[in-house]
């Protein structure tokens, strides 16, 4: 016999109400959010002739302006260096004192790891800000900035690679009478130092992207001549700028990408 | 030669490569350091830090909420709309341009290869250039935070959406090509239900990120708390800059808490 019956009527659909209800709350959240910062579509469709000239106006680009901010460049890329070895430096105890197989203290990574989730929230420009107007617009505040913010990510990174290491060296050690100390420099430091690098490296990547523009509220680098360029409506010096930044922000990439793959 | 001194060369080669590293950072420190412009810090260092501390234990409660005019809520909110308003405009935009991107979506790499490109082109301009940019066409507020936001997260979201449709099961879209649907069919009922969780991941992450810049944003003039923060900063009122960042943490932190919990629930 080769014909077969169903057991009993077809199960029920599940019902698709939920989900279109979902979908009109999730529209109706989109279109009050559109209209509370009045995102009118109509201004951009009005004022898309100041786009079209605006555009037009950046070319050609002022390539004799990457002469001119070049110090400027170079005070950038040397910003993103201090500042993520700084918040390296900073961040080596942290993420010690955030990863539960290391201190077996629970009030004490969990106190760690929410210093680290609020410190995680303010956005680096924010905090450029704060250390300009506390140490004056220099290049200083913007090395400060950065490295608070590197240890943000170097430091979270790097305790969750600390949680996901192989435990025997580290029983074995405990076993045959090691301390702490040696027990994170033998058992710990080695498993992770190549995550740790690469991390370290991928922060300097962020890094010289954040350090080009915290000129813009005065703390060093070549954001004061975004500023600057904006300010005179001197479009094509403006792109050249964008320009100059996405060259030396590919090259950092590509030589930092080169050296993770060998890391890892 | 013997294997010892084979040992023995390969430890020698390494240690000088180790020093030749060794000294390359070095000249890479002094280079950064001595070329830093030390002008030394302001004297008022000292007081202003002392005064942004005491903002932050004794903040402005006032400021919280005031019936008329401008408060923290309404700077939060305005941030938050901004936020959303913009991470829906990148993924109408990223869409299109993450299938355009997919290698396993279009026939010759030529098409996928220009994809990545424009998305690694949106990708390097960073949201506060793009905003100043936008400042110029439809004047200073929201509007041209959102619009910044939206483009510049177009490019991340576009690789991320790319990368999720490369990662899919070629099975059902074979099949359904071959019962004979044609590509939009494939599209919507082989590649779109298998990516659409990725996708939805992918979105929140974005999004807090974006919540991060638009706090930013209002620093150069594109709407939001960045706004009050940056007039209470050359007002030197730091009782109020004390609320606004608590205020910008607390907000923060309950849109990541939320958008965790619900990819952790999503993959």
């Amino acid at each position: 016999m080769m014909d077969t019956k169903l057991n009993g009527p077809l199960p029920a659909k599940p019902a698709r109400w939920p989900f279109y209800f979902f979908l009109i709350g999730l529209f109706t959240i989109v279109l009050l959010s559109a209209v509370y910062i009045g995102a009118n579509p109509l201004t951009f469709i009005q004022n898309s002739d100041n786009m079209i000239e605006l555009i037009v106006s950046m070319f050609p680009p002022a390539w004799s302006y990457i002469a001119t901010t070049t110090p400027a460049m170079l005070e950038t890329i040397r910003m993103a260096l201090l500042g993520t070895t700084i918040g390296m430096i900073f961040s080596i105890p942290i993420m010690f004192l955030c990863a539960r197989n290391i201190f077996r203290l629970r009030w004490l990574t969990e106190l760690s790891r929410i210093g680290l989730n609020v410190l995680r929230t303010i956005p680096d420009l924010l905090l450029a800000a704060i250390f300009a107007a506390i140490l004056g617009f220099s290049p200083l505040a913007g090395i400060v900035a950065l490295s608070i913010f590197s240890i943000g990510i170097i430091a979270k990174l790097s305790f969750e690679a600390i949680e996901n290491i192989d435990n025997g060296p580290l029983e074995s050690m405990a076993a045959v009478g090691a301390n702490k100390l040696q027990w994170i420099a033998f058992g710990v430091v080695p498993q992770i130092l190549p995550h740790f690098v690469s991390y370290v490296l991928y922060t300097f990547e962020i890094n010289i992207r954040a350090a080009a523009i915290l000129g813009l509220v005065g703390a060093g680098g070549i954001g004061i001549y975004y500023d600057r360029a904006l300010g005179f409506f001197a479009y094509d010096q403006v792109l050249a700028l964008i320009l100059y930044t996405l060259v030396v922000v590919i090259t950092i990439d590509l030589i930092s990408l080169k050296i993770r793959e060998k890391l890892l | 030669m013997s294997q010892r001194d084979q040992l023995k060369k390969a430890r020698a080669k390494k240690r000088g490569k180790l020093a030749l590293l060794l000294i390359g950072l070095i000249a890479l420190y002094v280079w950064a350091i001595f070329g830093i412009e030390f002008k030394g810090i302001q004297e008022t260092a000292g007081p202003v830090t002392k005064n942004i501390l005491k903002g932050f234990t004794s903040p402005d409660w006032s400021y919280v909420y005031s019936p008329n005019g401008e408060d923290l809520i309404r700077g939060l909110l305005e941030t938050l709309a901004i936020a959303i308003a913009g991470i829906f405009l990148s993924i109408l935009l990223a869409i299109p341009v993450g299938l355009w991107a997919a290698k396993n979506l279009s026939k010759n790499s030529i098409t996928s290869q220009s994809g990545k490109g424009v998305l690694s082109f949106f990708r390097t301009l960073p949201d506060i250039i793009l905003a100043l940019l936008f400042i110029k066409v439809v004047g200073p507020g929201a509007f041209a935070g959102m619009l910044a936001l939206g483009i510049g997260a177009m490019g991340m979201l576009g690789k991320l959406y790319a990368e999720e449709v490369e990662a899919m099961d070629p099975g059902p879209v074979e099949s359904i090509a071959a019962v004979g649907g044609n590509k939009l069919q494939q599209l919507a009922f082989g590649v779109l239900p298998q990516v659409i969780p990725g996708f939805i991941s992918a979105t929140l992450y974005r999004f807090e990120i974006n919540m991060r810049s638009a706090a930013t944003l209002g620093l150069i003039g594109a709407g939001g708390i960045g706004t009050s923060l940056i007039f209470a900063i050359q007002g030197r009122s730091w009782d109020r800059v004390g609320i606004i960042i608590i205020g910008l943490v607390v907000v923060v932190l309950i849109v990541d808490l939320l958008s965790s919990a619900l990819r952790k629930r999503i993959t």
